[in-house]
């Protein structure tokens, strides 16, 4: 671990060591008795105070400070008037020692606070810092924010994306792990879109600007997630509330702590004035109120390296209470593209079928001519085509290669007076004729991710409750699907706002305390995302209507980064309750022994910035990322 | 009108939750949330108001820790 330390810090660090070196020695002298003994006690306090102001006189001067601006329950407060307590008992080497450990666990927390903040920074690091754009022919240096859309920049291996574009020569491999969290690079070539943030590996790219950066992904992440820290969660509103009470309490507590015992009991002032006082330096909420924003800020933080970016800390303590999570189901669980599933020849080969069905769809941009060319695998020769011509909602006829094909549905064929086998599905299939003759059929359908059973079974595992699947496909279609993905249950033929409905429905069967999320593609999930209490939006770096309403966006469509998501925000939620159950559990267990007179000055301060430094280390944990 | 500024010198916490009990106190401040972590003051106040809004939020940095200030 290099250390490095800012100014501040490291003027702090001297006066310590000083501070110290003069202690040790005042305590030496003090312990030796090498004073004039006529001398002695007013040499020792003077010694003592000398070093005490070196190392606590910041802190004195701040306590005053606040005074005067009406905020007395702050640190520095407490920490002057215990020790000052503890000088007006007698205790010299005490009161310096507690200031000097408090100042030691002051810069301990200030470093651990900084390398957090840099280790976010880091995370955060994936804004552009040149863009080369070619004018007349020339290659300049520019800096990103100039650029305009319609600009021809350049970027060479080993430079980030500036702005988002599309690629109009050259090709390259793509680094996409700082947006994704994918550790594959991506291929792309002419044609296809880059986005902002990516760091080009391998060849030259030229590349059309399509967003100035200020739309571009690069800066809507970082405003994302720096914003994300804006919306806080319910644990953090409730510590910040806590600490406002929690501090006067442990001070009044003091007080009568300091008062009534000597009175009652007729016991000596001193001794009680001294518990009195160790409350007061236990006092400090610092543990609490540092580590919890960090511990959810960390968990943001790790969670948008691997892809995953939340818009504020109260969604990812939403998250990790989700038991109830509903997918839309094209571009969610299934592909969103469409594919040959079965070939069913009927007098031919396989080969032979697709290559005629391929053949006649050859010049059309519908989704299943796609699919069927994208099945035959083969290069598509137009030259031995002719007379294509498109019978609307119903297919497609073509002369190739001399004989006349038909491809389509059964109302195409019946329209042709071809018959359709018996058992060849009425609705589903694409069915083929040859010259009048029947052909046989192919089945195209929306597939299903390849992981997206694992991921519902992994859900399950995790202790999701129901899992739920909306459609606008017919029953056949999604009860097949639901049942091969092991989904509960599932709601098919419905519109956009039907979506809406039935998520209302879903959220008020929800049980108390319980959170139902929604995940979607986003193209047209807006609604339901943010009507749901947690709207997750996947595969959506494009889509801005999805980004706004959703409150957690999901950098590609991997259904896994539900599960890491879902990981890392119970992770963190883990964290923030360890943290406040140590940090409190100390400070009440120094508390109580104080009361009874076992705890010293050295336990209280462990139990301030000790406490503190630890529940920072263990925040910071939340800053790993979850494989 | 909402806009994000930057504290330079935060360093505590709690002062952190201090300054922005006070600032929400200003009049005509919709909301504002401050990051200890990222050192971000969000700030959503009434557009006219604003440059005078944003002073009083400066002053009230500055009583709660003396060397912090809002930077655009």
């Amino acid at each position: 671990m290099s250390v490095t330390l800012n100014k501040k810090q490291r003027r702090s660090l001297y006066r310590i060591i000083a501070a110290s070196v003069f202690f040790a020695f005042a305590v030496l002298l003090s312990a030796n008795g090498v004073y004039p003994k006529l001398y002695s006690s007013y040499a020792e306090f003077l010694l003592f105070l000398a070093v005490y102001l070196v190392i606590g006189g910041d802190v004195l001067l701040r306590a005053g400070k606040n005074i005067l601006h009406g905020n007395v329950f702050d640190e520095h407060f407490l920490m002057s008037v215990a020790t000052i307590g503890a000088f007006c008992l007698g205790q010299y080497p005490e009161a310096v020692a507690v200031m000097l450990f408090y100042q030691i666990g002051e810069l301990f927390q200030s470093y651990a606070v900084e390398k957090s903040r840099r280790s976010i920074a880091e995370l955060m690091d994936i804004s552009p810092d040149h863009a080369y754009i070619e004018r007349d022919g020339v290659i300049v240096s520019v800096n990103p924010g100039e650029l305009q859309v319609g600009d021809h920049i350049v970027i060479k291996a080993g430079d980030r994306v500036p702005v988002d574009g599309v690629v109009i020569a050259g090709s390259s491999e793509l680094d996409t792990a700082s947006l994704t969290g994918e550790s594959l690079p991506r291929y792309v070539g002419v044609g296809d879109q880059v986005i902002s943030g990516c760091i080009n590996i391998s060849g030259v790219l030229h590349v059309r600007v399509a967003k100035p950066l200020s739309e571009s992904t690069v800066t809507r992440i970082l405003e994302l997630v720096e914003s994300a820290a804006g919306k806080k969660a319910k644990t953090e509103q409730f510590i910040t509330r806590f600490s406002r009470y929690y501090t006067p309490a442990v001070v009044a507590a003091a007080v009568i702590l300091a008062v009534i015992p000597p009175l009652l009991l007729a016991e000596p002032f001193p001794v009680w004035i001294e518990r009195a006082l160790i409350f007061l330096v236990v006092s400090c909420p610092c543990a609490l109120v540092i580590s919890i924003p960090l511990s959810f800020f960390g968990g943001i933080g790790g969670a948008s390296r691997s892809g995953i970016l939340v818009k504020g800390s109260n969604y990812l303590e939403a998250l990790s209470k989700t038991d109830t999570i509903v997918f839309d189901k094209t571009g969610t669980l299934t592909r969103g593209s469409f594919s040959v599933t079965e070939i069913h020849p009927v007098g031919m080969l396989e080969s032979e079928l697709l290559a005629y069905a391929a053949h006649a769809e050859a010049y059309s941009s519908h989704p299943i001519a796609v699919s069927l060319r994208a099945a035959y695998q083969q290069t598509v020769s137009t030259s031995d085509l002719t007379d294509v011509s498109e019978h609307a909602g119903h297919g497609i006829t073509a002369t190739y290669l001399g004989r006349r094909i038909a491809v389509g549905n059964a109302e195409l064929m019946q329209e042709l007076g071809v018959n359709t086998e018996k058992d060849s599905p009425s609705r589903q299939g694409i069915h083929v004729a040859v010259d009048g003759r029947y052909a046989g059929w192919l089945v195209i359908a929306d597939t299903v991710k390849p992981n997206a059973v694992y991921a519902v079974a992994e859900l399950k595992k995790l202790g999701i409750r129901r899992v739920v699947m909306l459609t606008g496909d017919s029953s056949d279609v999604a009860s097949s699907i639901a049942r091969e993905l092991g989904v509960d249950e599932y709601y098919a033929g419905l519109l956009p706002q039907d979506k809406v409905s039935v998520m209302e429905e879903i959220l008020t069967k929800q049980r108390a305390g319980k959170t139902a999320a929604f995940v979607g593609d986003g193209i047209n999930d807006a609604p339901v995302l943010s009507r749901a209490d947690l709207g997750i939006a996947m595969g959506t770096l494009g889509s801005d209507a999805a980004i706004e309403a959703a409150d957690i966006v999901l950098m590609d469509d991997d259904l896994m980064k539900i599960i890491s998501a879902i990981g890392i925000s119970r992770r963190t939620m883990h964290i923030v309750f360890q943290n406040i159950v140590f940090a409190l559990g100390v400070k009440f267990l120094v508390l109580i022994l104080a009361a009874f007179g076992v705890a010293n000055m050295w336990e209280a301060v462990f139990a301030d910035v000790g406490v503190a430094f630890i529940a920072i280390l263990n925040a910071m944990r939340t800053l790993k990322i979850m494989r | 009108m909402k806009k994000s500024f930057k504290l330079e010198n935060l360093d505590c916490a709690h002062c952190a939750a201090v300054m922005e009990n006070g600032i929400k106190k200003i009049e005509g401040v919709h909301d504002v949330s401050i990051s200890f972590m990222t050192r971000r003051l969000v700030l959503d106040a009434d557009e006219g108001r604003f440059p005078e809004i944003l002073k009083e939020a400066g002053v009230i940095c500055r009583r709660v820790e003396p060397d912090c200030f809002i930077k655009e």
